[in-house]
């Protein structure tokens, strides 16, 4: 990218963050708490985000989209989890989807035309790997893609689809054909008009309510552009796990922010009303402090390392066990600090917490909290990281510039 | 002749690893049969799955008392009978010099 590009991208992206920054502040915020009572789409949230284009702030610049970093759309996930979790978790999913396409379509023209189509209409796209039958492994799949004269027909039964009823287009994992082994699997893009959600579950949940997510039958259709041209065992390590890990963690700091900005009200407000004397729970504020900062370092030195191996243009593979072993420590920790950090808000708020109407209720955020270990579960993901640390010597990262730790 | 016998003696050594290669594969469970795979089968086709990659690792590095450094520890490296035995070569070999 040249200096001039680089530049306007950097302008472009003051101008997002600040109308993201707004649409929370002023749309987001305000009927998050409605979106939780009646576990309700955040309609009103994404049409505003549409209206600014951040539907699109993942596609290059030269498909006519923001152009944005893994890292600068980990900010904009923050910035709206700071009032409503649950519109934060959409935007973070519907990035990865938009992820997978930007990495592993690139260069072909269908998909090129998909991303601009995208860019115009700002689609927003759902992702279909849960299946009933394969126990939340997302390197499995028993659907399996038909092909036929038009293209190709698929049904899949998943356990659940996030706002699967408010996509426009999904992005769902299958076996290659009817023979594939069930690890050998694609990631298919079927269109909005093309895809029915038959027998949709109920979405009656503790928290993150209006990610509206029940499971469904789906069934679609496409055609065989369609099929992205990597196999997804390529797809996976590269962009949809550590994308998944870094931009679910850039809504749960926005979460954190929220809980620390809470406590710090409550603290200084008592701290107001006598000077003389440091009131109980400001201890509470800098241990939850040091822990907020713990989790923002840990995201940032991890997204670092992903946005440059991105820039360097080495293909990331199952095997690059050290970037693996980061990005799931990364996923654990910060829904292990994230659940830390809305407890210890709980006990500075006290009895102001835990009431559902006042300035520092903390119920709903402590709901949406306690979804982070749960999606794709961390014992999962501690005991993947225990069979790699069987083999893994020790070693960095590979294709990080040198001295990198 | 010297250098022949030296190919010669290598290429059985190489045998010998490819044998136990199978043999340990086998053993760590791969649907298909290790018997039936070619030299250049892809073992992650042929239903090899991370799981099993990982105790298929440990197992050649008991079996060879060799240690895979983390650059080797790349599906290229590991997509083969013909390709686990190259690598095993490569770390005898070192482990000589």
């Amino acid at each position: 990218m040249d200096e001039a590009a680089r530049s306007a991208t950097a302008v472009d992206f003051r101008e997002l963050s600040a109308s993201v920054r707004r649409i929370a502040d002023e749309v987001a915020g305000p009927a998050a708490a409605d979106v939780d009572a009646r576990a309700r789409f955040p309609a009103e949230a994404m049409e505003a985000l549409k209206q600014v284009g951040a539907l699109s702030a993942g596609v290059p610049a030269a498909l006519g989209g923001g152009g944005c970093s893994t890292r600068q759309l980990a900010v904009l996930c923050g910035l709206l989890g700071e009032r409503c979790a649950a519109a934060s978790m959409i935007l973070a999913m519907h990035y990865i989807q938009v992820a997978c396409i930007v990495h592993h379509g690139a260069g072909v023209r269908a998909w090129s035309d998909y991303l601009r189509r995208l860019v115009t209409e700002q689609r927003l796209i759902a992702s279909v790997t849960s299946e009933v039958g394969i126990d939340g492994d997302l390197r499995r799949s028993i659907a399996a893609l038909e092909a036929d004269a038009d293209g190709f027909t698929l049904t899949k039964h998943a356990t659940t689809i996030s706002y699967g009823a408010h996509a426009d287009d999904l992005l769902i994992t299958v076996r290659r054909d009817g023979d594939a082994a069930e690890h050998d699997q694609v990631l298919v893009l079927v269109l909005g008009g093309d895809f029915e959600l038959l027998d949709p579950g109920e979405w009656d949940t503790l928290g993150m309510r209006g990610t509206c997510s029940p499971g469904a039958r789906v069934q679609g259709r496409g055609e065989l552009w369609q099929v992205l041209p990597v196999p997804f065992a390529d797809i996976a390590p590269h962009t949809m796990v550590p994308c998944s890990h870094l931009l679910w963690a850039g809504a749960w700091v926005g979460m954190a922010t929220d809980a620390a900005r809470r406590a710090r009200s409550l603290v200084q407000g008592k701290a107001r009303k006598n000077p003389a004397v440091t009131p109980r729970g400001a201890e509470r504020l800098a241990d939850l402090d040091a822990r907020l900062q713990l989790m923002r370092a840990d995201h940032e030195a991890v997204l670092r390392d992903y946005d440059e191996l991105l820039a360097s243009g080495r293909r990331i593979g199952a095997t690059d066990l050290a970037l693996a072993l980061r990005v799931n420590n990364l996923k654990v920790n910060a829904a292990g600090l994230l659940r830390e950090i809305v407890l210890e808000a709980f006990e500075i708020c006290g009895i102001a917490g835990y009431r559902n109407n006042s300035d520092f209720t903390l119920g709903r955020l402590l709901r949406d909290a306690m979804s982070a270990s749960l999606m794709i579960s961390n014992d999962r993901i501690r005991s993947g990281n225990a069979a790699m640390h069987l083999v893994h010597k020790g070693g960095a990262i590979r294709g990080l510039s040198e001295g990198r730790a | 002749m010297e250098q022949q016998a030296a190919v010669a003696e290598c290429g059985h050594e190489q045998m010998d690893i490819e044998t136990q290669v199978r043999t340990l594969i086998g053993q760590t469970g791969l649907d298909a049969g290790a018997a039936a795979l070619g030299r250049e089968d892809d073992l992650f086709d042929a239903g090899l799955t991370s799981h099993a990659s990982v105790r298929l690792m440990l197992s050649l590095e008991d079996a060879f008392d060799v240690e895979f450094p983390d650059e080797m520890l790349q599906r290229e490296y590991f997509s083969s009978v013909a390709a686990i035995a190259g690598a095993i070569g490569t770390l005898l070999g070192a482990g000589e010099v």
